[in-house]
């Protein structure tokens, strides 16, 4: 480079350095797990808010995985350098509210900065996972979804099947009928503890664990060991054995066994949604998970999955009151049905909630719809409302191990339930240990 | 007959050797020290109280039938992958060490595989090996054999082997092509002279001439198998089905960072690093007096 051009290029960083506005921007790191689509949205929003207001900027990173974010966050604040706001996932919620003086309880810190802030105005089916047993919001809720049944129409009418399964009797019938056009799988669910635990004991109010499912405190004891969950988990070791039901794994990596046309009969989240859309050949649609007609009161109301926002503990107040506004700016009625509508995540206030129904969406879009009529099915019970176990991320390996060897035939239903509950109760006293005194 | 470098000074060599110590200090000794201390304690996820139990968190971890099963798994894993990709390594090292055309390209793409993070490795097998996706599985599948790692635990072992062994095969060829290209011709031919077939060559000379470069990465292999194979069985398996293929090092990583139980992972690791050091030091004292220098 010669020296005019290098004299030139000087001149105009030290413009460019001139031109930034006199008073201080507060930053507010936001870290994330969204990839693809929900990636841009999350940067969307970061960019609707700073272009909204000149004294904050947000600045969202992607961490990885959800449980990278979680990890990341947790060595950042043992670091003394945590983000202003973190993602975590409905599991990591006992270990974040575990850590009291490592994070901002969100009601409180809307109080706080005077913003105007009114938790009946939020789905409580949504807000009660992320809550105290006393109603007092800790995270924000950001993108949730819950778990539905999604079901190949073309393959339901070539196997004779008048209508989509609404019963757990109803699914294993029309999964043993598939079986002879989808030798390799008539029904299958990803998340098999969310699934097969988790919304199962919602959805048939009956609890997980004692203590309000943990809400209330961490002292909480499983037991969902009962004739109920074995009855479900003896019925699907029966038809693995020739794959009318075939196992998807513990995560969602088998959900292109449903676009794929594999897999008939598939449960999973509610925002698998667009991919569904872009891939599936075929006749689809989505309905409400099953459930054991002789249960009574079932169905109850599914809980949710997906993630919230935390806001981390010892920053500025200027940052908290960034932070504050930027809730704020979230919940605006008209942005939550922007995203409802193109995330396929849930909005988390009634008012966009209504508005999305006044709109005439759903009748476009009636799956969307599903999930939200099985989150506001019943008032939530304390059997359904969320659960809050300690370590739950490792938890739902550990129960996935033993529903594996239950259908890989290694134990009996019985006996792998039993076990999946004797394991995590240790994990739970391991946890209660570990808890902050 | 004494052969050894004179320094006039001891400050000069003190000076020469600090950088090295510094290295071990800073990035071996100390995080070694760490994990013993943080075996001690229990501790909250975010470090917020920490408590003092003494040997509470070993107590616990002896008591857990997992971290036996686990110990099992992991000497099946680390055996297999170990004997194969040495095998396997030496072979392709045998083969490659002939004059034919071409044979630098040869040599070249089989050198390629180590460049492949494991975990990368990991993500090309499970396309190949998906129930229901993969080609591989699909081939299998047609022909009778109902594979499927998701559920079956010898599957998922074998699937993580075949991935551990692939990604390290290379390691092992290229040391064993520089061990093999070491080997006087000379010695080889009086043999062939004398009337040794090929077979006979391979067993009598070039096996114990080669004996330093195996044994060394004897145990390299296991050092890559006990620790550097994570990434593979996170990718692959996740260390299911029903725990078949969850080893030590895995279990070290389930257990600190997935269920943040620190105290109880660095406990597993002083055990890891105990079995590593005495396996290493076992060779280094009765194996070694086979190797020919």
């Amino acid at each position: 480079m010669s020296l005019r051009h290098f004299s030139t290029a000087a001149a105009i960083t030290v413009t460019l350095a001139l031109a930034t506005p006199a008073h201080a921007v507060t930053e507010i790191q936001w870290w994330h797990a969204m990839t693809g689509p929900n990636n841009d949205v999350v940067v969307k929003l970061a960019n609707d808010f700073n272009a909204s207001q000149s004294d904050y900027r947000i600045v969202p990173t992607f961490k990885g995985s959800y449980a990278d974010v979680l990890n990341a966050g947790i060595a950042a604040f043992r670091a003394g350098n945590a983000p202003g706001i973190m993602q975590v996932f409905e599991v990591g919620t006992a270990t974040m509210m575990a850590a009291k003086g490592a994070i901002k309880p969100v009601s409180e810190m809307m109080k706080e900065q005077g913003e105007a802030f009114d938790p009946k105005s939020y789905l409580p089916a949504i807000t009660g996972y992320y809550s105290t047993s006393k109603g007092e919001m800790l995270s924000f809720p950001f993108n949730s979804s819950s778990m539905v049944m999604w079901v190949n129409l073309d393959a339901l009418k070539q196997a004779d099947i008048a209508a989509p399964p609404k019963t757990w009797p109803e699914v294993f019938a029309d999964a043993r009928k598939l079986h002879a056009t989808h030798p390799t799988c008539g029904y299958s669910l990803s998340w098999i503890t969310w699934g097969l635990i988790e919304q199962f004991s919602a959805w048939h109010n009956v609890p997980i664990g004692t203590r309000a499912n943990g809400l209330d405190g961490f002292d909480t004891v499983l037991e969902f060991n009962t004739p109920l969950d074995i009855k479900l988990l003896e019925n699907l070791v029966e038809l693995q054995k020739d794959k009318s039901f075939d196992y998807s794994g513990r995560t969602n990596t088998g959900e292109g066994r449903f676009t794929s046309g594999e897999c008939p009969l598939y449960m999973t989240s509610s925002a698998f949604y667009p991919n569904v859309k872009a891939n599936a050949k075929f006749g689809y649609t989505a309905v409400p998970m099953p459930y054991f007609p002789d249960v009574n009161g079932a169905p109850q109301n599914s809980i949710i999955g997906g993630a919230s926002l935390w806001v981390m503990a010892g920053k500025t107040a200027a940052e908290y009151k960034g932070i504050a506004t930027f809730f704020t700016f979230l919940s605006d009625t008209d942005r939550q049905v922007y995203l409802h509508e193109v995330s396929g995540y849930l909005p988390i206030t009634k008012a966009a909630y209504e508005k999305t129904k006044a709109s005439g969406f759903y009748k476009d879009t009636p799956i969307l719809e599903v999930p939200l009529r099985e989150l506001t099915n019943k008032e939530p019970t304390e059997n359904s409302r969320g659960l809050r176990f300690g370590g739950m991320v490792q938890m739902r390996d550990v129960w996935s191990e033993e529903i594996e060897a239950a259908l890989a035939g290694k134990k009996s239903a019985k006996d792998a339930l039993d076990a999946a509950v004797s394991r995590g109760n240790q994990m739970l006293r391991q946890f209660e240990r570990t808890v902050a005194k | 007959m004494e052969n050894r470098a004179l320094f006039s000074g001891k400050l000069l060599p003190c000076l020469l050797i600090l950088p090295q110590l510094a290295v071990s200090l800073i990035f071996f000794y100390w995080p070694a020290a760490q994990a013993l201390w943080q075996s001690f304690l229990v501790q909250d996820a975010f470090g917020l109280s920490t408590e003092f139990v003494r040997f509470e968190n070993y107590v616990i971890l002896l008591q857990t039938p997992e971290y036996y099963q686990a110990i099992g798994i992991t000497l099946i894993f680390s055996a297999l992958v170990a004997f194969f990709s040495l095998t396997l390594g030496l072979l392709l090292a045998v083969m490659a060490n002939r004059n034919i055309r071409g044979i630098q390209i040869y040599r070249t793409f089989l050198i390629v595989p180590y460049a492949v993070a494991p975990a990368v490795a990991s993500v090309l097998f499970i396309f190949m090996f998906q129930p229901g996706l993969g080609m591989i599985a699909r081939a299998l599948q047609r022909n009778g054999i109902d594979w499927n790692p998701v559920l079956n635990g010898t599957h998922a072992m074998i699937l993580v082997v075949i991935v551990a062994v692939w990604n390290q095969i290379s390691y092992n060829f290229l040391f064993f092509l520089a061990g093999l290209q070491a080997i006087p011709k000379s010695v080889i031919e009086a043999a062939a002279i004398d009337g040794a077939r090929p077979m006979r060559r391979f067993w009598t000379i070039v096996f114990p001439l080669l004996s330093p470069t195996t044994f060394f990465l004897v145990i390299v292999n296991i050092t890559y198998v006990f620790f550097n194979t994570l990434g593979i069985i996170d990718t692959a398996t996740g260390g299911g089905p029903n725990g078949a293929t969850q080893t030590l090092v895995y279990k070290v990583f389930q257990d600190g960072k997935v269920g943040t139980d620190l105290g109880g992972s660095a406990a597993q690791s002083v055990i890891l690093m105990v079995i590593v050091v005495a396996l290493t030091a076992f060779q280094f004292r009765y194996v070694e007096k086979k190797v020919h220098y």
